[in-house]
């Protein structure tokens, strides 16, 4: 047995019984399933891989190798090339992480959103939830796919931001309902209560009272959001309908690779390989960390 | 309860009405129809071009709203104007809604018998080899993108058909092949060949969700005191889970079910665009490019009503299932 830090310093320290912290305890609960480490060691290694990746290899995105076209996998071209020449490992990486940057920004925008919405709604109650309930019913009816498809042509090069903010405008309605509803149960609640006698303003409760309060269902919101973003992100950029050329995705790597992935299988098998291990550790991460916070609610869901 | 509905029913009429305006404005917004005449050669003179956008009802000259009027009142008389070709729009996607349905349909039947026979197998021996292997599969199913599992159903069919068949027997590009001729028979066989695969990829997804969320509700009832109850009367464990625990547990997946429907009319585009399917998904997103406003328009009022008649099918179908919500 070991000795934890907490341990040697409650032995030292003049108060014996100082609590652990809430986020090492969630760490210690998180690290201990083995879908956590899973999950959080592969996340590293792709982000890793995304930003540190391209320096180990010769070739940026932009070159072109005009003496090897559609070669496969060598010491040369580590993931072989595409039909045009370009180096499949620099532009798969590249895509990689336009693709994290673009599904972890939707994903924090999206439940920032919905933790606004949902604690404005609830607290104020009357007009301002109303308003708020017929927007998220009102995005909810539109299919996001149909918006962001119609939006498109403004997602031109270089305007992947936009792109990143219309994506969490559609993600945030579930959440902000669910986020409601506990507002509401936690407006009655003594503290928040005293808080209101003592002449807190009321955004100020919101931000310093509520919203802590639902830390745990935000964090594992964006998390599951995050999988959500990348997903939706892939598969518009597919159709050229998201992260459009001159920039890169793993969507627009797929759609390329997926032209020539009969007689060429390195130009996909690459990229939609990472994508599906990308998702599938956020999604392990995201359900360890929802069973850290809650242990009562084991299991997936 | 005939008054709930009254207002849900209206509610439904006035959400559906604003979200169909605000995807008409937004398209009109964001798309131009004029850059269409832009590479053409000859240039034609602006006049004319000004003249053919403004029969069409696309010309940006015309403020937006006086647009959306004229589209709005069309719309209400049943007409969704025309195409950027001049075809009428309406005629062109009820020929698409058949497509789309036979796909959809048959996707989201397979999906779901399939998924709620994997999940109640899995809950009747929780944490037993099934229940892992399916819990795992799920797991990797829902990280997988359509766009790359459709690319992967087309490479699994052609090596299938090189290797296992030796001939092509899963076809892919389109809904038949183009000029076939050859009986009722053949036909029918030949569309079936063609419908294979993109079912297999839309049912996919939906198998690992429904499995996932039947196997959560069965383990809700198997807990249950009258599955004890219907046990202890006698029944084998076999009989009073069919009969009792899985009747019970399929009540919320009935529902889901509607819901899902309403979601799969545009949810379905990128599976029709892979496999060349000419259904409403696929003119969807080639009307994004062409800049057909008109289209486009149309396309997301039938989605939103889609959404709204299924939600409503929804909460009708629990009420007429679930007795508490008809008692209550």
């Amino acid at each position: 047995m070991t000795l934890s830090e907490e341990e040697v310093a409650g032995e030292l320290g003049p108060a014996m019984a100082a609590p652990p912290s809430r986020g090492r305890v969630l760490a210690r609960r998180f690290l201990a399933s083995r879908q956590g480490r899973a999950g959080a060691a592969v996340l590293a290694l792709m982000f890793a891989l995304a930003f540190a990746g391209p320096l180990f290899s010769p070739w940026s995105p932009a070159d072109k190798d005009f003496t090897a076209f559609l070669a496969p996998p060598s010491p040369r071209h580590w993931f072989g090339t595409l039909q045009t020449g370009a180096d499949v490992y620099a532009v798969t990486l590249c895509g990689l992480r336009r693709s994290l940057i673009v599904g972890l920004l939707a994903a924090l925008v999206s439940t920032a959103l919905a933790a606004l919405a949902g604690a404005f709604a609830g607290y104020f109650g009357g007009w301002t939830d109303r308003v708020l309930g017929w927007a998220a019913d009102l995005l909810l009816a539109l299919p996001a796919f149909l918006v962001l498809a119609i939006m498109s042509p403004l997602f031109g090069a270089g305007q992947w931001p936009l792109f990143v903010i219309v994506l969490a405008l559609f993600l945030w309605m579930v959440t902000a309902k669910i986020v409601r509803g506990m507002t509401i149960s936690l407006r009655q609640r003594e503290f928040v209560r005293a808080a209101r006698y003592l002449g807190v303003p009321p955004v100020k409760i919101i931000f310093s009272h509520v919203l802590p309060n639902l830390s745990s269902l935000l964090i594992v919101d964006a998390t599951v959001n995050v999988s959500a973003a990348i997903l939706a992100e892939t598969s518009l950029s597919y159709f050229g309908l998201g992260i459009q050329p001159p920039d890169v995705s793993l969507g627009t790597v797929i759609a390329d690779g997926s032209r020539t992935a009969i007689y060429a299988p390195w130009t996909f098998w690459f990229a939609a390989g990472l994508l599906v291990v990308t998702v599938l550790a956020v999604n392990l991460a995201g359900d360890a960390l929802r069973d850290a916070f809650d242990p009562a609610a084991k299991g997936p869901r | 309860m005939a008054g709930f509905l009254a207002r849900r029913l209206l509610g439904s009429v006035v959400l559906a009405a604003v979200a169909a305006s605000l995807a008409y404005l937004l398209a009109a917004a964001a798309l131009d129809p004029r850059a269409n005449y832009a590479g053409r050669t000859p240039q034609p003179p602006p006049a004319a071009v000004d003249a053919q956008l403004a029969a069409l009802n696309l010309n940006d000259r015309t403020p937006l709203f006086e647009r959306y009027l004229t589209w709005a009142g069309g719309v209400l008389r049943g007409d969704f104007g025309r195409s950027v070709t001049g075809s009428p729009v309406g005629d062109d996607l009820r020929r698409r809604a058949g497509v789309t349905l036979r796909l959809v349909l048959l996707g989201l039947v397979c999906g779901s018998v399939l998924g709620v026979a994997a999940g109640a197998a899995a809950a009747a021996r929780q944490y037993g080899w099934f229940d892992r292997l399916s819990a795992g599969l799920a797991y990797l199913l829902l990280a997988i993108p359509v766009v790359v599992l459709a690319n992967v159903a087309i490479l699994g069919g052609t090596w299938a058909n090189d290797h296992l068949f030796g001939r092509r027997v899963l076809l892919v590009g389109g809904e038949r092949s183009a000029g076939l001729d050859a009986g009722l028979w053949a036909g029918l066989l030949d569309r079936l060949q063609h419908l294979i695969l993109p079912t297999v990829t839309l049912s996919l997804g939906l198998i690992a969700v429904f499995s996932r969320y039947q196997r959560n509700l069965m383990l809700d009832v198997l807990g249950a005191d009258y599955l004890r109850t219907a046990r202890a009367k006698g029944l084998s464990r076999r009989r009073a889970l069919v009969r009792h625990g899985l009747r019970t547990a399929l009540i919320p997946v009935a529902t889901y079910f509607a819901f899902v429907f309403g979601t799969l009319l545009t949810g379905a585009a990128f599976t029709e665009k892979i496999f060349g399917w000419h259904g409403l998904g696929e003119r969807l997103i080639s009307a994004v490019f062409t800049n057909d406003v008109n289209t486009v328009a149309a396309i997301s009022c039938l989605a939103a009503l889609a959404v709204l008649c299924a939600s409503l099918a929804a909460d009708l179908l629990h009420a007429a299932l679930d007795p508490r919500v008809r008692a209550g």
